[in-house]
């Protein structure tokens, strides 16, 4: 690996030490790895980092390992949305049963499953009523915010 | 001489930790799991190790991946960071049988504090005060020693610790089953249903000392004040503990001492206190064999590198630093940036961030590894960054705090930022001095 111009946040202490007295508000620095601008603001300074080169691209590796469900919904059916990307539960916990099964009736407040995310278990609730007609992910799965969690159909 | 660090740990910890090692000419290895592949820590260690996928099971708390990994790399030394398996002391034996320091504390010290029932018992000891109450071996026992220390009680897992596992029981009719039930969540959430029974402390104020020890000798870097909590986790920290009288400090931090000193501590540590807001009679809680977030402040007051100082004990150096060498000056505080949405209930708010503005100036300090373009896994906890502001007295601390918060500005997922506004508006902040009940009685923004 090459060597890189470490920056440090003394770096940066020493940078705004040095920009304090001048008449400079911007100080924009590009390494390898990352990019710093260094900006004045009222009476001090903000120091701005970013991982992306000028194009705007980093490597975004948890989307890869997400499930993405891009999916035309049925006509008369609604989708039932996870609350925020994270591990999709059927049940309260392993060897449970799960919260619903396929032809259970629910209503807006009924919990369906769990999204568990930042060591956080979130209930999922129906947001709806109806009957349950299909589960579109498995247990144990990893979506992302978007996903559609299961189908309704209106009783 | 540890020439090979291998860093066992990921967000602003690891980078911290890289930063020390690489000032100190060692070159570093990162153990990241997938989704930290590209992380700002990954970029800036010498090395990259894939310990395992995203899921902590599967990487940073996999012992035998982690080890693998290490082995691999060459390292010399392993540095754990906090959290994960900073204190499991099966990491640390596995670590030492396959030739490579444990940048932490010995064996011995890591089973004495992390069964919180004998590191009470190891405490009283060492001759420091602890809260009224004790074990309590069944749940005959447990109704007994209730009676003796008075309501309202606190339940405890012994195998609990980071603020888990708790319960409060305010009257004898609602103990019976109370123990029950904290039995039983001891058993689910720890795999060990033993409590323990001490008193509740209404008015409590969380003070802890930093320790340092190298086997031999010990020393104390003052205290911090971490009061300002929710569900035990805590949001703010500052060093010195505020509005205390001077001989309550100084007699905390000897009994700090003295505990780093009865355990032959080897490493940094710090020693939780509770405090009577009212008395200032002090209890010892526990000791937390590892580096903590908070650390900073402490650095910042006393001019100390506290991961450094790991280092040169981890290598097998005697502490350079003696008590008298140590001399605070000023206050500094601390936030903790977490990606939770304040207004849902602090739900967490993973995501990638597009902008990652942070203050900088004088006597402003970022702890961070978040900048536009950095993700925030679903895998792991929501810490972001901490904003670290030190003045030659408190009330220029907080005055800095406050501008530096208006320089905050994180877009892509859901921050706490706003809930630290409020913080440091709140007149009990500003007055100094507040005990753990102080987030209940925050207004919402």
């Amino acid at each position: 690996m090459t060597t890189d111009l470490p920056l440090t946040p003394e770096d940066v202490n020493e940078i705004t030490s040095i920009l304090d007295g001048s008449s400079y508000d911007r100080l924009d620095i590009r390494t390898s790895r990352l990019r710093l601008r260094v900006q004045r603001n009222g009476e001090g300074w903000t120091q701005e980092w970013s991982l992306e080169d000028e194009a705007g691209a980093a490597t975004a590796v948890v989307a890869a390992a997400a499930v993405v469900i891009v999916e035309e919904l049925p006509e008369g059916v609604t989708g039932i949305p996870a609350p925020l990307p994270g591990t999709f539960y059927r049940a309260p916990q392993p060897g449970a049963p799960p919260f619903v099964e396929i032809g259970d009736v629910v209503g807006p407040e009924t919990v369906v499953g769990i999204v568990e995310t930042m060591k956080l278990m979130n209930p999922v609730h129906a947001g709806c009523s109806g009957r349950v007609i299909a589960i579109c992910v498995e247990n144990a799965t990893m979506v992302d915010g978007a996903a559609v969690l299961m189908h309704v159909e209106p009783a | 001489m540890i020439r090979r660090l291998f860093i066992a740990n990921r967000g602003e910890i690891a980078l911290r930790v890289i930063r020390t090692a690489k000032r100190l000419g060692v070159t570093t290895i990162l153990g990241a799991s997938e989704a930290d592949r590209a992380s700002w820590p990954a970029r800036e260690a010498d090395e990259v190790a894939i310990v395992g996928p995203g899921p902590s099971s599967q990487s940073y708390l996999s012992v035998d991946a982690v080890i693998a990994a290490a082995k691999a790399a060459e390292a010399d030394a392993i540095h754990p960071g906090y959290g994960f398996l900073s204190e499991n002391a099966a990491f640390a034996r596995a670590a030492a049988e396959a030739g490579i320091i444990f940048v932490g504390p010995d064996l011995s010290s890591l089973a004495a504090m992390g069964d919180k029932l004998m590191a009470r018992k190891v405490g009283i000891e060492a001759g420091l005060p602890v809260v009224p109450g004790g074990e309590a071996a069944d749940k005959e026992a447990a109704l007994k020693r209730a009676e003796e220390t008075g309501f309202p009680v606190l339940l405890k897992a012994v195998s609990g610790g980071g603020g888990k596992g708790m319960k409060r029981v305010d009257r004898a009719e609602d103990l019976s089953h109370s123990i029950d039930m904290a039995m039983a969540e001891a058993q689910a959430s720890f795999g060990d249903p033993r409590i323990y029974v001490e008193r509740f402390i209404a008015s409590g104020r969380h003070v802890e000392v930093q320790v340092l020890g190298d086997g031999e000798n010990a020393i104390h870097l003052g205290t911090r004040d971490c009061s300002i909590q929710r569900r035990f986790q805590k949001l703010v920290e500052e060093a010195p503990a505020p509005c205390m009288p001077d001989d309550k400090r100084a007699a905390i931090e000897a009994a700090a001492v003295n505990l780093a000193r009865h355990l032959n501590y080897r490493g940094a540590g710090t020693v939780e206190f509770l405090v009577d807001a009212t008395t200032f009679d002090f209890f010892f809680l526990e000791m937390n064999a590892r580096i903590q977030v908070e650390h900073p402040v402490t650095e910042e007051i006393t001019g100390v590198d506290l991961v450094e100082q790991q280092l040169l004990v981890a290598d097998g150096l005697r502490l350079s630093l003696t008590q008298d060498m140590v001399m605070p000056s000023g206050h500094a505080i601390e936030v903790r940036i977490n990606a939770e949405d304040w207004g849902q209930d602090f739900r967490p708010s993973p995501g990638r961030a597009t902008r990652a503005d942070w203050p900088a100036g004088e006597g402003i300090r970022v702890d961070t590894h978040m900048a536009a373009g950095g993700e925030v896994p679903p895998f792991y906890d929501s810490l972001v960054g901490k904003l670290i502001v030190r003045g030659a007295t408190r009330a220029e601390a907080v005055d800095r705090l406050t501008d530096a918060l208006d320089r905050l500005t994180i877009e892509g997922f859901a921050t706490t930022t706003d809930l630290h506004r409020a913080i440091v508006r709140d007149p009990r902040f500003v007055a100094g001095g507040v005990d753990t009940r102080f987030f209940e009685g925050l207004a919402r923004g």
